[in-house]
């Protein structure tokens, strides 16, 4: 919605009286901000409208008399008559629902829309008590399977088009569209291509009928019986608002809500159906075995006699006590703690820093950023970026890692203001959208970021690449101009190009992009969801709660962890190193599956089997629970209340819709109980009073209390530190725009009015310790990867959506959606070989060596492999992350051998 | 064929057999018109179709020169030529495209000089199979003959021309849905506004959409003046123009007559022109200009053939298209047969078109095999109300496109006329005239 100001703004009158509206407004959104709802199907508010269901007819005076027009597709004018309650109106909007029955079958009764469908509704407000149409009814068969995820039934399809427009206008995707003609129109699929999309639920969910539904809800309640709360979406750091919603005490569906700073209402498949991980097997899981990521964790165990045993919590807490005691400061530490709420994080970083000493902990697993670096740059939003001019995207396929982002920025790009630049190394879908693509190979984004800062040497070094460059000097020229002089209105989207490259690299391109462009903001792209809520509260080495350094808390802080190191721990790889020489012998694990997360498998291996004493937290099973003394059931998504933060710092409330399975507590309670057994009693008694400690002694969130989150205002969230009056009026909540989202001013459509929330101010916080800037941090020494060798290809370690990990595995709707482990390769370098996609060869790195199939891939730069983190070889038991066992961690870039068999 | 010495303007050629030839075009001052055109500027060639008052020949009857005067200047534009020539009983463009092929080309390098576009795309139904490979191939001949691309006859003036065959659906002959269809995408008409493709057309750039017969008159308004065709006609009805007559009479064929001087009288019963009805019964019912157009009767048999006088007597003359029906014609088959083609060719996108025609077509077809029931004649007319508020002619919509308001006419029309002759259906639980 265009932001009023007396210059755009004008004034109609509807129905006799007078009102105002933004210029350019739809008739159709200006009414319903006026308090007159006027019926619609097709109109949806975050969609170009395309006037086709004739729902919304209002009689506009024009120079012809009054006519009638659709108010989704004619915007407010000056001066405008619009009458919304006519006789003629009333026919024509009658008449439309009239027609959009004829054909529409009457199976409500077995509908999964039934109760929540805008068409009954419309029906019950406006529509006929009995039916004219006596003819047989349009038949088709029904339903049919237009993806693995969605089924359609054509015959209670009212043509709307918010499915075809969603896919060919948000998502990008035009893989439905209509066929057929007359009242046998039928939205298809196109013939041996399915809906494929990793954002197809979003149809199911705008589709004002039963039309579509999605397999993981379809009979599964009916929309009388279902609970719903509020909450943040946990699947990646984008941190969508979602309605979480549950029947008879198991989750049955998410629906996206309408955050304006973040979704926009939409949600990717795997946010969208990955609550079937938390509701476990329909049997309860108890016979599957505990390292089988399907496997709800329901129980304290403890191991005896080599077996993992269930004991209460007093034995499980007791012996944990006893590890990190007999371990000490120094040789413990943790890894994990990105899945875990805020309240659970600082709960994790007060423990372990503040009270037991070590600093070795780390949310990340090795796929990550310095999180320093991080902290200290100066930080974008979401929307900031989506409006920014430029977009320079130095991280991996955002489609596949922050997927709801992806849309956002496709949305920029699409609206012709934002330019975009990719220096990513495989091709991708924002980059085919770009102005320019630089495209980095593993270790070149510092020589990019350093070409662009008119470096000559570093040109010199991409020219003379064996392989050649890959852009030309125009496109040099074209990215320097689009990013100006200072970086003025340019946002920098910052993740891993690759999990097989060292992170300093990508780290010092930053760094060199920030020191050429010093007004650019920085967006992370760090994809674990709630890793910017685990670097904030400091559970990462080098760093306290709030974005500063060790040794630099205020008072409160410094009370609450008086036992924090001033040295930097251990990270995650350099643990699992010192877990594998010795010299760490117990290790907590958050959350954390290094046997699978870590993109250097031989050396998680080595590091879980070499003896020491490890304790998990965790929700579901996993291949690292054979090595575990001790086995702490945590509550997972869904089953706790809280916070967490997304990639632009935007902290939300977490609502709990499910209650944990059996024995599951909460993170903050858990690291709580354990501060008590070693002498602390942090007095914490509810979950509120850890966020309240956190507003109380942690500087960037001052002021963030659990009143503050839970009011109407902060609905959104709020992006810390605060800055000022909390503004963000919520989106309305069109019943008809997301069908099935309990909105507080339900349905009653006659008496809709959207109330707007006021903005509430806030005091913004002075004082205390100033978080970190660049010019803090040290500048590493440079680093410079070894030259290619010609025979050799550099290894490139991509995110794919549908990967190994828990949130997939356990839920059946996306399980069988996992892709197979392949090699994207060059066709070139594949002719080289003699091979051709489906041939399979032999991929030899330092660390490991393995058979694959090949897939030929124009988007793979030539002297490149790409392959998918977190997909298995077919067939394959040891490598269920393929490439995590060819990256060696210790090495800038991995470099493999590929030979035919 | 013509009862005056009125000039055969656009069908001069079709008496010859081998009127589509490149040599009998030629023979017959072929380019002629764009010769003398190119001599002028493009401005005078578009004084030159004002002063005609060329009226569109597609349907709606729009100045072609005011359509072309809304061009909206810019880099690129385009022209495109509407041959999508789909509806029941219209076919006069089918006679142009397979005989006068040659004609079709030079006028349009003639409105693209005049409107100084150097790209063009002329629209053909897929289903003309002969008229499509003889338009290609005298565009091949134009081009040949240097009347197309480069420097056509040395002027400096140059255009392409693009034949594109429709793939099958009555409602690409609507502008917008033809741009949609002729951009690779499903015609679907384009919602107004922008309410002229002249501002916003084909790929978003300014296009002026016209029919075959309408450029088809260019070389000779181009030859002879603007006010010679002017001349020809009375009031806003100028020139000569194509009948396509069928139905019940005994010479079924395309006829060029001079404008308002005839009638359908004239036309219909003329031993040189319809020749009378073969079952020498009466006139029950005309329909006098397409399909969509309300109907004439007995009483209207000495309108003239004029624009205005069929609008201002409650109808059109839209296409020129007329179809008699005798006494011995069942009026709700009449009407359930055109209501089921527009049920057919409904693109589906609007509701009331979608879903109106199917249902009206579903009772029409009830009613003429005997299942109606009285109450079906308010219904149907209270569906066509929401279709086209009002029943008002011209039409009221509550679609985006005209295709929906058409189809109420012969409902509307057949009922009022002849509601004794559904009851008929009703009560004898039969079609009378089967």
């Amino acid at each position: 919605m265009p932001e009023e100001t007396p210059d755009n703004e004008i004034t109609f009158t509807l129905d006799g009286r007078e009102v105002t509206a933004a210029k350019g407004e739809m008739i159709i959104a200006a009414a319903e901000r006026a308090g007159t709802y006027i019926p619609r199907f097709c109109y949806h508010p975050r969609m170009e409208p395309v006037g086709v269901c004739r729902m919304c007819l209002v009689e506009v005076e024009g120079p012809r008399g009054s006519t009638l027009m659709p108010s989704c597709y004619v915007a407010v004018g000056d001066g405008m008559a619009v009458t919304t309650d006519s006789d003629k109106v009333k026919k024509a909007q009658d008449g439309v629902l009239e027609f959009l029955l004829a054909n529409h079958p009457l199976d409500c009764p077995v509908c999964d829309k039934g109760g929540e469908c805008p068409l009954q509704d419309q029906t019950l407000a406006h529509g006929p008590g009995e039916t004219r149409f006596v003819e047989e009814k349009r038949h088709f068969a029904k339903p049919i399977p237009i993806s693995e995820l969605v089924l359609l039934d054509r015959e209670r399809c009212i043509q709307c088009s918010r499915c075809t427009r969603f896919a060919e206008e948000v998502a990008g995707e035009a893989l439905i569209d209509f066929s057929g003609r007359g009242d046998m129109v039928e939205v298809s699929t196109f013939p041996g291509e399915p809906f494929s999309s990793y954002f197809s639920g979003n149809t199911v969910q705008i589709c004002p009928v039963g039309a579509l539904t999605a397999t993981a809800y379809r009979f599964a309640a009916r929309p009388w019986d279902l609970e719903q709360v509020e909450s943040t979406c946990t699947g990646c750091a984008v941190g969508c608002r979602v309605a979480v919603q549950s029947s008879a005490g198991r989750l049955t569906r998410l629906l996206g809500v309408d955050a304006d700073p973040v979704n926009h209402s939409w949600l990717c498949d795997k946010g969208r159906f990955a609550f079937e991980s938390v509701n476990g097997p329909d049997d309860g899981g108890s016979s599957l075995d505990l390292t089988d990521p399907r496997r709800r964790i329901d129980e304290p165990m403890v191991r005896r006699d080599g077996e993992l045993v269930a004991v209460g919590w007093s034995e499980a807490l007791r012996r944990t006590v006893e590890i990190l005691r007999s371990a000490g400061a120094d040789h413990l530490g943790s890894i994990g703690g990105a899945q875990t709420t805020n309240e659970g994080a600082f709960a994790w970083t007060t423990l372990l820093k503040g009270i037991i000493g070590t600093d070795s902990v780390d949310a990340q697993l090795g796929d990550g950023l310095d999180p320093a670096l991080i902290s200290a740059l100066p930080r974008a939003t979401i929307d900031e970026a989506a409006s920014a001019c430029t977009v320079l995207l130095l991280s991996g396929d955002l489609r596949e890692e922050l997927p709801v982002l992806f849309l956002r920025l496709r949305g920029a790009a699409m609206s012709g203001q934002t330019s975009l630049i990719d220096l990513g190394p495989r091709a991708n879908p924002l980059g085919d959208l770009a102005k320019v693509r630089l495209a980095a190979r593993p270790g070149d984004s510092l020589l990019i970021a350093r070409a662009l800062g008119g470096d000559s040497s570093a040109e010199v070094s991409l020219r003379t690449h064996p392989e050649g460059r890959t852009f030309t000097d125009d496109d040099l020229v074209e990215a320097r101009r689009l990013l100006g002089t200072d970086g003025e209105g340019v946002v920098i989207v910052l993740g891993r190009t690759s999990l097989a490259e060292d992170p300093h690299l990508v780290e010092a391109a930053a760094r060199s992009l920030a020191a050429t462009y010093p007004k650019a903001t920085f967006l992370p792209a760090l994809r674990r969801a709630n890793t910017m809520g685990a670097i904030d509260m400091g559970l990462v080495p080098g760093l306290l709660p709030g974005r500063i350094a060790l040794g630099s808390a205020g008072d409160a802080l410094a009370e609450l962890l008086p036992a924090a190191s001033m040295a930097p721990g251990r990270s995650t790889l350099a643990q699992l190193a010192a877990l594998a020489d010795g010299s760490q012998t117990a290790l907590l694990l958050l959350g954390a599956e290094p046997l699978f997360d870590v993109p250097d498998a031989a050396l998680a291996e080595r590091a879980m089997t070499a003896g020491a004493q490890i304790i998990a937290v965790t929700g579901h099973g996993g291949p690292s629970l054979a090595h575990c003394e001790v086995v702490l059931p945590v509550a997972v998504a869904h089953e706790r209340v809280g916070s967490t933060t997304n990639l632009e710092g935007r902290v939300s409330a977490l609502s709990q819709k499910v209650m944990p399975p059996a024995l599951a507590w909460p993170d903050w309670m858990i690291a709580g109980e354990l501060a008590a057994l070693l002498g602390t009693d942090l007095g914490w008694s509810t979950v509120e009073d850890v966020t309240d400690a956190i507003a109380a002694t942690v500087g960037t969130h001052a002021g963030v209390t659990a009143s503050l989150l839970a009011s109407p205002a902060a609905a959104d969230g709020v992006v810390v530190p605060l800055t000022g009056a909390i503004s963000g009026p919520r989106a309305l909540l069109d019943p008809t725009a997301v069908p099935g989202l309990a909105s507080p001013d339900k349905v009653g459509l006659s008496a809709f009015t959207g109330a707007m929330v006021e903005p509430i101010a806030v005091a913004v916080p002075t004082g205390g310790p100033r978080p970190l800037v660049l010019t803090d941090l040290a500048v590493p020494a440079p680093t410079d990867p070894p030259a290619p060798d010609s025979y050799s290809l550099r290894l490139v370690a991509s995110r794919t959506l549908y990967d190994g990990g828990t949130q997939v595995v356990a839920s059946p709707a996306l399980d069988d959606l996992r892709p197979d482990a392949v090699a994207f390769v060059n066709p070139y370098d594949l002719d080289r070989l003699g091979v051709t996609t489906g041939d399979e060869v032999r991929l030899r790195s330092p660390k490991a060596s393995l058979v694959i199939t090949v897939t030929a891939d124009e988007g793979t730069l030539r002297g490149t492999v790409a392959m998918d983190f977190g997909t298995a070889v077919l067939g394959s038991e040891v490598h269920t992350n393929a490439v995590a066992s060819l990256i060696d961690a210790t090495s800038l870039v991995t470099d493999v051998r590929m030979e035919s068999l | 064929m013509s009862l005056t010495d009125a000039p055969r303007i656009v069908t001069a050629r079709a008496g010859f057999d081998d009127s589509h030839s490149i040599d009998r075009f030629l023979a017959t001052g072929g380019f002629d018109g764009l010769r003398k055109a190119l001599t002028l500027s493009p401005t005078q060639v578009c004084e030159q179709v004002d002063a005609a008052s060329l009226l569109g020949r597609g349907g709606a009857g729009f100045p072609a020169g005011r359509k072309w005067s809304m061009l909206r200047k810019a880099d690129v534009s385009y022209l495109v030529i509407n041959g999508d020539e789909s509806e029941p009983a219209t076919f006069k463009d089918h006679l142009l495209v397979e005989k006068e092929p040659h004609q079709l080309i030079e006028g349009v390098v003639i409105a693209a000089y005049a409107l100084q576009v150097s790209q063009a795309f002329i629209f053909l139904r897929g289903e003309f199979a002969l008229g499509l490979e003889r338009v290609q191939t005298a565009v091949n001949d134009a081009y040949a003959a240097g009347a197309l691309g480069q420097n056509i006859f040395g002027s400096g003036f140059s255009l392409d021309i693009v034949v594109h065959p429709g793939a099958g659906a009555y409602i690409c002959g609507e502008e917008t849905s033809l741009l949609e269809s002729l951009e690779g995408k499903r015609g679907f008409p384009r919602i107004k506004p922008p309410f002229f493709p002249a501002a916003i057309g084909l790929y978003g750039e300014p296009t002026v959409v016209n029919n075959v017969e309408t450029v088809s008159n260019l070389p000779w308004i181009v030859l002879n003046g603007g006010e010679a065709f002017a001349a020809l006609g009375e009031g806003s009805s100028t020139g000569t123009r194509l009948f396509a007559l069928s139905g019940h009479v005994r010479n079924p064929a395309v006829y060029e007559l001079e404008m308002v001087k005839h009638t359908f009288r004239d036309l219909i019963f003329a031993p040189t022109l319809g020749g009378g009805i073969p079952s020498g019964t009466g006139v029950k019912a005309i329909i006098p200009g397409g399909v969509s157009a309300p109907w004439f009767y007995e009483e209207h048999l000495d309108l003239p053939l004029g624009q205005d006088e069929v609008a201002e007597a409650g109808s059109m003359l839209g296409s020129g298209s007329i179809v008699v029906m005798d006494e011995t014609t069942c009026m709700v088959k009449a009407a359930w047969r055109i209501t089921r083609f527009f049920s057919r060719e409904s693109c589906g996108q609007c509701t009331p078109c979608r879903e109106g025609s199917g249902w009206l077509e579903r009772i029409l077809f009830r009613l003429e095999n005997g299942q109606g029931r009285r109450e079906d004649l308010d219904l149907l007319l209270d569906l066509c109300d929401n279709i086209a508020p009002g029943l008002t002619w011209p039409p009221q919509q509550t679609t985006i496109c005209v295709l929906g308001p058409s189809i109420p006419s012969s409902i509307h029309s057949s009922i009022s006329r002849f509601r004794d002759e559904f009851l008929a259906h009703i009560t004898q639980g039969r079609c009378p005239h089967a």
